[in-house]
C-alpha cells in the first residue's frame, strides 16, 4: 500500500524511517512527541520535502529522489486530517466539505457527499460555520472534507489529541468505521495508548526519527524490549480477544484468547465480536502456587521466561501464559519468590485491572 | 437658508473630479498593491529591503518631492512619458489620470501596509490543507489567501482612498491645478484661500471635506464589522 523510505534533516535532527503498511487498515505510528510522527506524515503529503529517498502509494510513485519525481501536494490524492482541524473559517461547513470534492473528477469519486454527510452524522451543522462548531464537530468535518476528495490514503496527524475524552468519542468511532465501510489504508500519528488499542491494526514504533519496529498491535506492543516507549505507568502487553460469554449474573465478560480465558467486567458487545484488552505490568502479581479464596478473577498457569531488571531497579517478568505477559514487581519479590526462567508459576491479574478496546474497534455509546 | 445645502457647479465639479480621481487612484493600484503586499510577507530574495524602501518612499517624503519625480518620469517630454504617449497614446500630463497617479502614488503605501498585516495573519496551515484537498498555488491564492486577507484590503482601500481625497501637494506639483481637469477638493479650497473673499466657500469646501471623509470611515466600519460576523457565522 505505502512504501517510505526517507531521509530528511530539520536542522540537527534527522528524520530516516522506512517502512511500508498493508492493503488496507489503520496503521498507526507510535512514537513519543518529537519522534517525526509528524514529519513523515507531512513527506507523505508532499508538505515537506524529504532530502532523499522514495514514497509510493498504491503503486504510484509520489516521491523519487533518484528519479526526480515530486508530484505536488495537490496531486497526491492523499487526504490529510490535521490535529487543529484546519477548516476554513470563512466558508460554510457544506463550502468546506466540497471544497476538495469540486476537484475531482466525477469518475473518480467513490464516496458521494450523501454518503458522508450521512456516515459522520453532520447533516445539521451544513449552513453553519467552523467558528460556530464544537471541537468535535470541527473534526468530523475536517474528516468529511478530505474523505470527498476520494483519497487513497488517508493521513492522520494526532486528530484526537486536542479533545476532551467526551469529544473524542464524538470522533473516534467514525474512524474506526472508515476501513471496513470505505475499504481506505490509514496512517494514523498518535502517542495514545488508548487509540492504538482502539484503532490500529499495525503499528510503526518511532524514536529519534528511526522506525525501528513494525508489525501488529499485539506484537509490537507486548515487546518486552519496547517497554519503555508505553511510559513507566503503562508498560504492558497487549493481547487480542474473542468474546466468548457474557455473564449478568457474575458481573463479568468471558474473553477468549490464544491461553484461555480472560475475564473483565461486564461490558456491552455481541458474542463472537473481536476484543482487545491491554494488561499493565504492574497489575500482573506472581505467585508460585494456585491461590484460592481471593478476589482476584483472572489466574493463569505460567512459565517464567526471562527476569530482568528495569532501569528503575525494578524487576520485569516475562511470563508465557499461551501469550506474552509482563509483570513488574520489586527486587525483593524477585529474592522471596526465587524466580528463574522455566520455572511454572501462576499469573494473577484483577478484572477491574484490564483496559478493552471497544469491539471491533468501535466503542460502544452510552 | 435652504439654498446653503445645495453645491454650487464649482463645488459639484471639485467634489466629483476628487471621488473619480481617488477612485481610479485605489482601483488601479489594488492589484499591484496586493502582490506587493503578498510578496513582501511571504518571499524572502535579495533587495527586499529596498523594495520596501521604495513603496515607503512616499510616507516620508514631501509630497512636491514626488509630485516632481512624476513629472520628470511621466510628463510630456518625461523619461517613460513621451515613449508612453507614442507608444500607445497614453498621457498623464495635466489631465485627470495623472492625478490620479499621483494619489496612487501616496496612498500606495498606506494600501501596502494594512494588506501586508493581514497576510501575515493568515495562517499557512489552511494553505497548506488547501493544497492536499487538491487545490494548486494559484486556487489556494483566490479562494483561501485573498477571502482570508479582506479585512486587511478593506482597511487598506479606506485608507487609501481617504488618504487619496486630501493629495494636494504631488497633485499640484505634477498636473497643476486646472479647473476641471486636476482641481480636486484640495486644490479648490487651496485656489479659494487665495483670491479676496474666497473664505465663505473655503469654509463650505471645508465641511464637505469633512462630510465625505466621515463617510468613508462609516463605511469602512460597517464593512469590516460584516465581514468579521460573517466569519463568526
Amino acid at each position: 500500500m505505502l512504501e517510505i523510505k526517507v531521509k530528511k534533516r530539520l536542522g540537527s535532527f534527522i528524520v530516516d524511517v522506512a517502512f511500508s503498511t498493508g492493503v488496507a487498515g489503520i496503521t498507526a505510528l507510535f512514537g513519543r512527541s518529537g519522534a517525526g510522527k509528524t514529519s513523515v506524515i507531512n513527506m507523505v503529503a508532499g508538505l515537506i520535502r524529504p532530502d532523499e529517498g522514495y514514497i509510493t502509494v498504491k503503486g504510484r510513485r509520489l516521491f523519487d529522489s533518484a528519479e526526480s519525481i515530486d508530484i505536488p501536494p495537490e496531486q497526491r490524492r492523499c487526504g490529510y486530517i490535521f490535529q487543529d482541524g484546519r477548516l476554513f473559517p470563512h466558508l460554510t461547513v457544506k463550502a468546506n466539505l466540497t471544497y476538495g470534492m469540486s476537484l475531482v473528477p466525477r469518475s473518480e469519486r467513490y464516496v458521494s457527499y450523501d454518503q458522508v454527510v450521512e456516515l459522520l452524522g453532520i447533516g445539521h451543522l451544513l449552513a453553519r460555520r467552523p467558528a460556530k462548531l464544537s471541537g468535535g464537530e470541527k473534526q468530523r468535518v475536517a474528516l468529511g472534507r478530505a474523505l470527498l476528495t476520494s483519497p487513497s490514503l488517508l493521513l492522520m496527524d494526532e486528530p484526537l489529541a486536542s479533545l476532551d475524552s467526551a469529544r473524542k468519542g464524538e470522533v473516534l468511532p467514525f474512524i474506526a468505521r472508515l476501513p471496513r465501510e470505505l475499504a481506505i489504508p490509514i496512517l494514523y500519528v498518535t502517542h495514545s495508548l488508548d487509540e492504538i488499542l482502539n484503532l490500529a491494526d499495525m503499528v510503526v514504533l518511532l524514536d529519534s526519527g528511526k522506525a525501528i519496529a513494525e508489525g501488529s498491535v499485539e506484537e509490537v506492543m507486548s515487546r518486552s524490549d519496547l517497554q519503555h516507549f508505553a511510559g513507566n505507568r503503562d508498560a504492558g502487553v497487549v493481547i487480542g480477544t474473542q468474546v466468548e460469554k457474557r455473564d449478568e449474573a457474575s458481573g463479568l465478560t468471558a474473553l477468549r484468547f490464544a491461553g484461555g480465558v480472560i475475564k473483565i467486567p461486564l461490558f456491552d458487545v455481541p458474542l463472537g465480536d473481536r476484543v482487545r484488552v491491554r494488561i499493565r505490568s504492574r497489575d500482573v502479581a506472581i505467585s508460585l502456587s494456585r491461590p484460592d479464596k481471593i478476589s482476584v478473577q483472572n489466574i493463569f498457569p505460567a512459565t517464567v521466561e526471562e527476569v530482568a531488571e528495569t532501569a528503575e531497579s525494578l524487576v520485569d517478568v516475562r511470563l508465557d501464559i499461551g501469550c506474552p505477559l509482563l509483570s513488574r514487581i520489586t527486587p525483593a519479590a524477585k529474592a522471596d519468590l526465587e524466580l528463574t526462567p522455566g520455572q511454572q508459576v501462576y499469573a494473577l491479574v484483577k478484572s477491574v485491572a484490564i483496559s478493552r478496546g471497544s469491539s471491533n474497534g468501535i466503542e460502544e455509546e452510552n | 437658508m435652504m439654498e446653503l445645502l445645495i453645491l454650487t457647479p464649482l463645488e459639484a465639479e471639485a467634489l466629483r473630479l476628487s471621488l473619480w480621481v481617488s477612485f481610479w487612484a485605489v482601483a488601479a493600484s489594488l492589484p499591484p498593491g496586493v502582490l506587493a503586499a503578498w510578496v513582501l510577507a511571504r518571499k524572502d530574495f535579495p533587495g527586499k529591503t529596498l523594495l520596501d524602501g521604495l513603496i515607503h518612499l512616499p510616507l516620508v517624503l514631501p509630497p512636491v518631492v514626488i509630485g516632481y519625480v512624476l513629472l520628470i518620469l511621466l510628463g510630456r517630454k518625461g523619461l517613460l512619458g513621451e515613449a508612453l504617449y507614442n507608444a500607445l497614446g497614453i498621457s498623464f500630463a495635466f489631465n485627470w489620470k495623472g492625478a490620479a497617479v499621483a494619489s496612487a502614488a501616496m496612498a500606495f503605501p498606506l494600501l501596502v501596509r494594512a494588506i501586508r498585516l493581514s497576510v501575515e495573519g493568515v495562517d499557512q496551515g489552511l494553505e497548506a490543507a488547501a493544497r492536499t484537498l487538491g487545490a494548486g498555488p494559484a486556487r489556494v491564492f483566490f479562494t483561501v489567501t485573498i477571502p482570508l486577507v479582506v479585512p486587511g484590503i478593506l482597511t487598506g482601500v479606506i485608507l487609501a482612498f481617504a488618504r487619496s481625497l486630501g493629495e494636494f501637494g504631488a497633485t499640484i506639483t505634477f498636473v497643476s491645478n486646472i479647473p476641471g481637469e486636476t482641481r480636486t477638493l484640495p486644490l479648490a479650497l487651496y485656489t479659494l484661500t487665495q483670491v479676496p473673499g474666497g473664505d465663505a466657500g473655503a469654509l463650505r469646501l471645508c465641511v464637505i471635506s469633512v462630510i465625505v471623509a466621515m463617510l468613508a470611515l462609516m463605511a469602512s466600519e460597517i464593512l469590516t464589522r460584516r465581514v468579521a460576523t460573517k466569519m463568526k457565522g
